[in-house]
């Protein structure tokens, strides 16, 4: 300690240490540091996460092989196990919510960024952050008591009696049903798109739109024609992360979709999902190979969000190319 | 080249904090203080109610043992047991014997109180109790019989005017014990059911809707038309839920209550066998329910530490006699007194 050589070392460190410490000062390296931890850590998480469900999962993996993708039979007495009914349950219910919270969430971004004044816009927008923050076991109990009811009484009943030559609109109403669970999914997501999609529509810069309005434009048309094609990718990454959001929802979708694994056209008929199963059964599943099911099940939840993400990154990759070469 | 060094110092630092991060888990938790002994106990949802009063009952009477039970279901209970995570668990099903062989060491069973299930519905304009017999829940569960004025059901409903209305089957969509003894029920009264379905915690259902836990099954009941579900009796009553009356084996409809209950219990106490894994539905004695349960404790039968063997020794003896008498007052039913007696005896087999 404090003898004068080490002072000496102290005080003229190596060029690099010197260097180093420069660039500590500036907060690169430490920058670079904790940001590349957290990279790290979300892509440790991923493959442990893969890693757990795999090995988990032998013995239905071993027993079904491929066959529990496509088999129908979820049969926990005699050990028969196929995903094919949760799958479906889980595309159906998703798609359906697209359907419907597709055009209402766009069409509320387009209002609150383009044509209502800050003020509301902002009003509203905080309104609809709220809804995002809502737990979903609020929306399933909404859903058994509020909406289930109107649309055993009013929606489904009409739907019949109007559109009941299509297979998707017949058979037996009992109100619980597929397309409970993608009303319900629908309310649960639109808030995502809506406030992704509004700050994206924010972000057009205002020279665009007064280009388009120089040219002659209508302010529809400018929005329409101009603002919303320029925001096309953000707008689809909205859709997306509200897509995901509505693959995993588990429980506000068991309350309300009947939770029967059967494969059927109609969408009054109820159904069940995969993130569904999972919550209604894992505590009671005593057996290893019912148990690793169940977990098999989380392993073909997590590939067919990887397989629709992939999907969603095609699409977007393909409007962007189209984007950039449109006249 | 200066990025690469870079880069080799951060997943240097990535892994020694990994590292770092994994020994804070592995260190040993606290130990609760040394004059204080802590039980940790897992396991089945349904009799929580009455197990939560025990514990907190018996801590208030011995203030050195706290027992901390996690109502996470007989499955997970039955999981942590085995694994060795927890003290005691709890199950509403006795282990069968495969499962008794997944066990490393042996396993007690000791019943607790005892649930029943019963069906109930929402049938138009029907006031009065609707007889049910075995065969009726069983059709009408396959979906064979799915009118309310169905012949067979109108045959035993002489003076109810059953309308001519669909029935909707709602089932239990989570796995549960009162889904066990509903489709043991069934099993026992029918061959058909026992090799089409069977028993368990969950089933391929032929039919019907599933709703989740009791408020989800009584949920679907009272707002679909026509629809028929099964609950937990002390659910019924405190919900103020219809439901029907069933045939027991004797020939007698019976309304589920606590005293028919434990009735069904005292009739088939002389075959309980010594392990006391019975199941208890379908039973012989004239004034009993037909679809009902016991729950149990699993207790390792070789227990180390000597404190925690007394101690959970002196609260089986505890809730085997006074603590029985909370029973009634929370909707289950009691144990029958053949049944405390031999219990009684078994604790003598913990050692």
């Amino acid at each position: 300690m404090g003898s004068p050589s080490i002072a000496a070392d102290r005080a003229r460190p190596p060029r690099r240490a010197r260097q180093f410490i420069q660039r500590l000062r500036h907060g690169d390296e430490l920058a670079h540091l904790i940001t590349l931890l957290a990279a790290a850590s979300i892509i440790v998480i991923t493959l442990m996460l893969v890693y757990q469900l795999y090995i988990n999962s032998q013995l239905p993996r071993h027993k079904f092989g491929l066959a529990f993708f496509l088999g129908r039979v979820w049969d926990p007495v005699g050990e028969d196990f196929g995903a094919l009914p949760f799958i479906y349950g889980t595309v159906v219910s998703s798609a359906l919510a697209l359907l419907i919270a597709v055009p209402l969430g766009v069409g509320a971004a387009i209002f609150l960024s383009e044509l209502a004044p800050l003020r509301i816009s902002n009003a509203l927008t905080f309104v609809i952050e709220l809804l995002a923050a809502v737990p979903s076991v609020i929306y399933g109990l909404l859903g058994i008591f509020v909406l289930v009811p109107v649309l055993r009484k009013v929606v489904m009943p009409f739907l019949k009696g109007t559109l009941g030559f299509l297979p998707l609109f017949k058979g037996p109403i009992y109100g619980v049903s597929m397309l409970a669970g993608g009303v319900v999914l629908a309310i649960m997501i639109v808030p995502f798109i809506i406030s992704v999609s509004r700050e994206v529509l924010l972000a057009v810069p205002v020279e665009q739109r007064e280009a388009a309005l120089g040219l002659g434009a209508t302010k529809w048309e400018s929005t329409w024609q101009v603002v919303v094609p320029y925001a096309r990718v953000g707008i689809m990454a909205s859709i997306f992360l509200a897509l995901a959001r509505a693959l995993g929802e588990t429980m506000a979708v068991t309350m309300v979709i009947g939770n029967d694994p059967k494969i059927n056209a109609s969408l009054f008929a109820p159904g069940y999902s995969i993130a569904a199963v999972i919550a209604n059964e894992f505590t009671e599943a005593t057996g290893d190979m019912y148990l690793q099911a169940l977990i098999e099940l989380g392993l073909v939840l997590f590939l067919l969000t990887i397989l629709i993400n992939g999907l969603a990154r095609l699409v977007i990759v393909a409007t962007a190319q189209r984007g950039a070469t449109a006249p | 080249m200066k990025l690469k060094t870079s880069i080799t110092s951060t997943v240097l630092c990535t892994i020694l904090i990994a590292l770092g991060v994994c020994a804070l888990v592995e260190s040993p938790s606290a130990a609760p203080a040394p004059d204080s002994l802590l039980l940790n106990a897992a396991g089945a949802t349904f009799p929580y109610p009455i197990y939560s009063k025990w514990f907190t009952d018996y801590n208030k009477l011995h203030p050195e043992l706290q027992i901390n039970y996690q109502s996470i279901g007989s499955g997970g209970g039955i999981r942590q047991l085995q694994a060795g995570t927890v003290d005691f668990g709890a199950s509403d099903k006795p282990l069968d014997d495969k499962q008794i062989g997944d066990f490393k060491f042996k396993v007690l069973h000791f019943p607790t109180v005892l649930g029943a299930v019963l069906p109930t519905y929402n049938v138009q304009g029907v006031t009065q109790e609707i007889n049910f017999t075995g065969e009726t829940l069983v059709n009408i569960f396959l979906g064979k019989i799915t009118k309310w004025n169905d012949p067979a059901l109108a045959a035993i409903n002489k003076g109810v005017s059953l309308p001519d209305q669909d029935i909707v089957v709602v089932h239990r969509s989570d796995g549960s014990g009162t889904s066990f003894v509903w489709t043991d029920y069934l099993s026992k009264v029918s061959d058909e059911w026992k090799t089409k379905v069977g028993a368990s915690t969950s089933v391929n259902w032929p039919v019907g809707l599933g709703g989740k836990g009791n408020e989800g099954v009584s949920g679907l009941v009272k707002q679909t038309p026509g629809a028929i579900g099964y609950v937990e009796l002390i659910y019924a009553i405190q919900n103020q839920l219809p439901y029907g009356r069933v045939k027991n084996q004797a020939g007698a409809f019976i309304k589920a209550d606590l005293a028919s209950v434990t009735a069904a219990a005292a009739s088939s106490a002389k075959t309980m066998p010594d392990d006391f894994r019975i199941s208890i539905t379908n039973p012989p004695g004239k004034t009993a329910y037909p679809i009902c349960s016991y729950t149990y404790l699993l207790i390792p039968a070789q227990i180390q530490d000597g404190t925690k063997k007394q101690a959970i020794k002196d609260f089986l003896k505890w809730m085997l006699t006074t603590g029985q008498n909370d029973a009634e007052g929370l909707s289950y039913a009691k144990l029958p007194k053949e049944v405390v007696s031999r219990e009684l005896k078994a604790i003598s087999q913990i050692n």
